[in-house]
């Protein structure tokens, strides 16, 4: 290893031409290109390999079939449509939140004012590309594959309405919009499970995708205030609130999930009276969330260190009550600070729940694995596999790049130039 | 006195916050508590640890320990703990190795060996364990072939029938052979351990790399000119002048992975390997003993992750620059 390369330095190489660039890039020694070379063998040989495989070998016929199991399990089919409509929703919705945030007032991007910014752009041609090729790849019946071009047409409908329109809006409407996302939360919960003039769906039902998606959520949703509360307890000056949340917090941390997953499934039966008995896809929804609770205070609670004791003086030195200094002063400084780390967690948190396969619930895993153990389907494995990783690598990457996206936008020096 | 009505007053408040909360836990406790011994009663089921002693009844694929049947629960769950043990410790090397050289390649001059460490970190950080561990098993270690087609390295034989290893047998050193149609080596691993090894060593070493990363990026820039200036060349420069500093920045981290790393293997029975939690379930649906069985593995777990901790502690106390 020689002297080595930091990313900041390599402005001057930058400047220099294509081939030299390439060449200081991959062989400023012979050593190194050598290597390169190696290197470039083996990458080509494995592409080589998992097209010609692809291609094929590899059968896609166990998608085109059970790509409906893959998404919602066993849901009954007369209901879907109710999954469907939370689908448009959603995309309804996220159209409408992409295009306020990009209309947003900010300094810190030249892209600013423009409708449609560069990444937007791709973001947009990428949508279309795949609303359009991958149902028609996946050979699904036209009803499905127009339901698919639907809910694109309304994300990227509301999109460009909302860019267009969002600056003109009134700043307190703008955050009146920020409170659908709860509302639209507890509608999902409604429209998938039924109940109050629905056929109800029992939790047994779900599956697939539908499930995970259900499980990461609620155990996000609920996990973030469990653990805020849990971090202030364990920095608070009274002893028994201090030694209950250290308790706490080391008794999860100290347990691998699938112990905890058990103690759920195996224990908590003898714990409750007889009168109460949750639904096994329940008792690990509340698993996960206790879980993921003790992580996220021990992030939270990096955050609050962060923020120097001067600020909750400062704040109580104004008239602020202590619950009052706290949220409004402390808190949000705290969580910006550790939004990273929490959003790790978070990470780590949609990836636990294939564990949930581990004792018997159908998640995406579950499902899949299922679909393995059917003989039609022997020796199709490894199609499902690299399709499973995809999908989790998308929905962790996608979980990952938003948070650096947030990370830049509560940026302090962004935040200063705001009108 | 004071005038001060006692629902305002800062010296009886928090006291009575606590007391609240205190009750509250204290009823939860004493309710549930409650619930469990009348249920467990009426289950026939009343803490005990006697099944320790009966024999288990079923066969564990390989043990450090010699195990058979009609020995007791205790000594399975026993040969599953020194199977956790066994694993964790492996993995524990492989994976810092692992992480050490990718972490390091980070900071390469060499442009595609920093983007391949880069994709590498990237792609495995974002996909669950479990699917790893069971694409490893189910697609590339009981995809393997056997016999004479199985793949052959040097004093390494990786067949469908297990992992053959060279070693020292009768004083000498011995490879892999070919006897009968089946391989016979000084080292043989099942290749439930061998998946669930390779996975574990790929994950966490990807967890790995990135502590590395960060404990190398945070050494200034102008220790490593400092160090060329007076004629250290670039080996010589990490080893003497960066690492010595970086590795006050990575212990810590190394500590969580670690830890993580131990809690991790309990997914072994995902690869059919049998470690502490699998042998605990399959105990579990015998005896139907949950408390106890719970009882063990946490306080297996608990004691693990201590012993972790102190070690790195220990580590670190040795690693800290001593500043004037």
């Amino acid at each position: 290893m020689g002297t080595p390369s930091f990313p900041a330095k390599r402005l001057p190489v930058a400047a220099l031409l294509p081939l030299k660039r390439l060449r200081a890039q991959l062989a400023p020694t012979v050593a190194d290109g050598l290597l390169s070379l190696g290197l470039l063998a083996l990458i080509a040989w494995a592409a080589v390999q998992l097209g010609g495989w692809a291609i094929g070998r590899a059968d896609w016929a166990v998608l085109q079939l059970n790509s409906m199991l893959l998404l919602v399990g066993r849901y009954p089919l007369a209901e879907q449509w109710r999954l469907w409509l939370l689908g448009a929703l959603l995309a309804a919705q996220a159209g409408l939140s992409w295009g306020l945030l990009r209309a947003w007032p900010r300094a810190d991007r030249r892209e600013q004012g423009q409708l449609w910014p560069r990444h937007d752009r791709i973001a947009a041609v990428l949508i279309t590309l795949l609303a359009l090729l991958l149902p028609a790849a996946l050979g699904l019946a036209g009803a499905l594959q127009g339901r698919w071009w639907l809910l694109a047409a309304v994300l990227l409908a509301l999109r460009w309405a909302a860019g267009r329109w969002g600056p003109g809006l009134h700043r307190r409407t703008l955050k009146l919009l920020g409170l659908l996302w709860p509302l639209l939360y507890l509608l999902g919960f409604w429209l998938i499970g039924g109940g109050l003039g629905l056929a109800a769906v029992a939790p047994g039902e779900w599956g697939g995708l539908l499930l995970t998606l259900v499980m990461a959520s609620f155990a996000m949703a609920l996990s973030f205030p469990l653990g805020v509360l849990l971090a202030l307890g364990r920095r608070s000056n009274l002893p028994l609130l201090r030694w209950g949340s250290v308790a706490y917090i080391e008794f999860i941390r100290g347990a691998p999930l699938i112990t905890l997953l058990f103690i759920g499934q195996n224990i908590l039966g003898f714990l409750l009276p007889a009168s109460i008995s949750p639904d096994r896809v329940w008792r690990a929804a509340w698993v996960l969330t206790l879980f993921a609770a003790a992580y996220l205070a021990e992030a939270v609670r990096s955050g609050l260190a962060a923020v120097p004791r001067g600020q909750l003086e400062a704040a109580r030195s104004l008239g602020l009550n202590q619950a009052q200094a706290l949220v409004t002063v402390v808190i949000p400084q705290a969580l910006r600070v550790a939004l990273p780390t929490m959003v790790g967690q978070f990470i780590a948190l949609v990836q636990d729940t294939t564990l949930l396969s581990l004792i018997g619930l159908l998640d995406l895993l579950g499902m899949a694995r299922g679909i393995m153990a059917n003989p039609e389907f022997l020796g199709h494995s490894s199609e499902l596999y690299l399709v499973l990783a995809v999908l989790y690598w998308s929905c962790c990457a996608a979980l990952g790049l938003g948070s650096r996206a947030l990370e830049r936008r509560l940026d302090p020096r962004s935040l200063a130039g705001r009108p | 006195m004071n005038g001060t009505p006692w629902w305002r007053d800062r010296r009886v408040l928090p006291w009575l916050l606590q007391a609240v909360v205190g009750l509250a836990v204290l009823v939860l406790v004493a309710l549930l508590m409650t619930n469990l011994v009348r249920n467990l009663s009426a289950a026939g089921l009343l803490l005990s640890w006697r099944w320790l002693g009966q024999p288990a009844g079923f066969d564990l694929s390989e043990t450090l320990l010699p195990f058979n049947a009609s020995m007791p629960y205790g000594r399975a769950l026993l040969a599953g703990l020194l199977n956790t043990l066994r694993v964790i410790v492996i993995a524990l090397l492989g994976s810092s190795l692992l992480g050490a050289l990718v972490g390091m390649a980070a900071f390469s001059r060499n442009g595609l060996l920093r983007g391949l460490a880069r994709v590498y970190v990237e792609v495995v950080r974002n996909v669950p364990l479990l699917l790893q561990l069971l694409f490893w098993y189910f697609l590339v270690f009981l995809a393997l072939p056997d016999g004479r087609a199985a793949l052959q390295l040097p004093g390494l034989v990786l067949a469908k029938s297990g992992l053959y290893l060279a070693g020292f047998a009768g004083g000498s050193w011995q490879g892999p052979q070919l006897l009968n149609g089946s391989w016979q080596a000084p080292l043989q691993l099942s290749v439930e351990f061998g998946a669930l090894l390779t996975g574990l060593i790929t994950y966490i070493g990807a967890f790995i790399a990135e502590v590395v990363r960060g404990g190398i990026a945070s050494v200034p820039r102008g220790q490593w000119e400092a160090a060329g200036s007076l004629g250290l060349h670039g080996v010589a420069t990490l080893r003497h002048i960066v690492l010595p500093q970086a590795l006050r920045v990575i212990v810590p981290g190394l500590t969580n992975q670690y830890i993580s790393l131990a809690k991790a293997s309990s997914l072994a029975l995902a690869c059919g390997f049998t470690d502490l939690y699998s042998v605990a379930e399959t105990t579990l649906n015998q005896t139907g003993r949950a408390v106890e069985v719970v009882l063990v593995l946490l306080a297996a777990y608990l004691a693990i992750d201590l012993l972790i901790s102190a070690a790195m502690n220990g580590l670190n106390r040795l690693v800290q620059v001593r500043e004037r």
